[in-house]
């Protein structure tokens, strides 16, 4: 409904996606990485931005865990004023 | 009738005709749907990167944490996590692939544990629908076993994505990517205002959202 020029490219019933397409992926993939993005973008195979970007899921899972447990700590010590009062600081 | 509609877009010269106030405001409609469908090409970076989304999240994400925490019990930063997930998700509006496996999952964990017999079945299509088997392994260099294998350790990382095809995980990738790291920032910010130090999160933006010491 919404991205359907954006999808255009998914290979779903066709199976003819080109070397370009992939090439493009691969490219802005690279660019959110900021190992690769720091450094020379040119000259980083397809294998290293791959690994890389396991690399980073792989650390932004386990900082989510690292934060998931210190909110819940944190959380059991607030009681309900104080979250009424944080709420209303996020919403500004 | 006609000047309210245009208020909206901008404001016509006193002196112009009916006619041509409608074809500047067709003109005015066309760019911002222009504009809209490349920002939709432009997706993951605008959308997971702009403050308000990340304030949009942090207030969702706090009100799920309460629900959260009354509940208690021993896995606490599990259900945090879980929680945190799925508020993620929901911003991402179904979208994308992760998202709706990230929901999906949830439904079928909870179904799973009521009713055994009940909800057997997958419940969503669109998780799994689209199967490309090998058209895209000829692509030259993508063969390599190395590659392969990388590539399907990625599938197994971003949820959703076991059984697709690499262009499909590219795609869901780079639109996971942004999402995490919203999702870092915003937890971030949401624990150091309940704590007020914090030790060391991804940098990467600053939040920004200038947070008043805490309580």
């Amino acid at each position: 409904m919404s991205s359907r020029r954006s999808r255009s490219r998914q290979t779903s019933s066709s199976r003819n996606i080109t070397d370009d397409q992939i090439h493009d992926l691969v490219s802005k993939l690279q660019q959110l990485l900021p190992e690769i993005r720091n450094r020379s973008s040119d000259k980083v195979s397809a294998s290293r931005t791959l690994q890389e970007t396991c690399n980073y899921i792989r650390n932004l899972h386990r900082e989510v865990d690292d934060l998931s447990e210190r909110l819940s700590e944190l959380l059991a010590t607030t009681d309900t004023a104080q979250a009424a009062i944080i709420r209303n600081l996020l919403m500004q | 009738m006609a000047s309210s509609m245009i208020s909206n877009t901008t404001i016509p010269p006193p002196t112009s005709d009916r006619s041509h106030r409608i074809k500047r405001k067709k003109k005015a409609q066309s760019k911002a749907q222009q504009a809209q469908e490349q920002q939709q090409r432009l997706q993951s970076h605008a959308k997971w990167r702009s403050q308000a989304q990340q304030q949009i999240y942090s207030s969702k994400l706090h009100q799920a944490l309460s629900r959260v925490n009354l509940s208690g019990g021993p896995r606490r930063g599990k259900a945090v996590r879980e929680a945190a997930d799925r508020v993620l998700a929901t911003a991402a509006k179904g979208r994308t692939r992760w998202s709706r496996a990230i929901l999906t999952n949830r439904l079928r964990l909870k179904f799973r544990k009521q009713k055994r017999n009940h909800n057997q079945q997958k419940a969503v299509g669109p998780a799994r629908s689209k199967k490309a088997r090998f058209g895209v392994l000829r692509l030259k260099g993508k063969t390599l076993p190395a590659v392969q294998r990388k590539v399907k350790v990625l599938g197994r990382l971003v949820p959703g994505c076991r059984k697709e095809p690499l262009p499909v995980i590219l795609e869901e990738a780079i639109d996971y990517i942004p999402a995490l790291e919203m999702q870092v920032r915003a937890m971030a910010a949401l624990a150091d205002l309940l704590f007020g130090s914090s030790s060391s999160t991804v940098a990467g933006s600053s939040d920004g959202s200038g947070l008043p010491p805490p309580i």
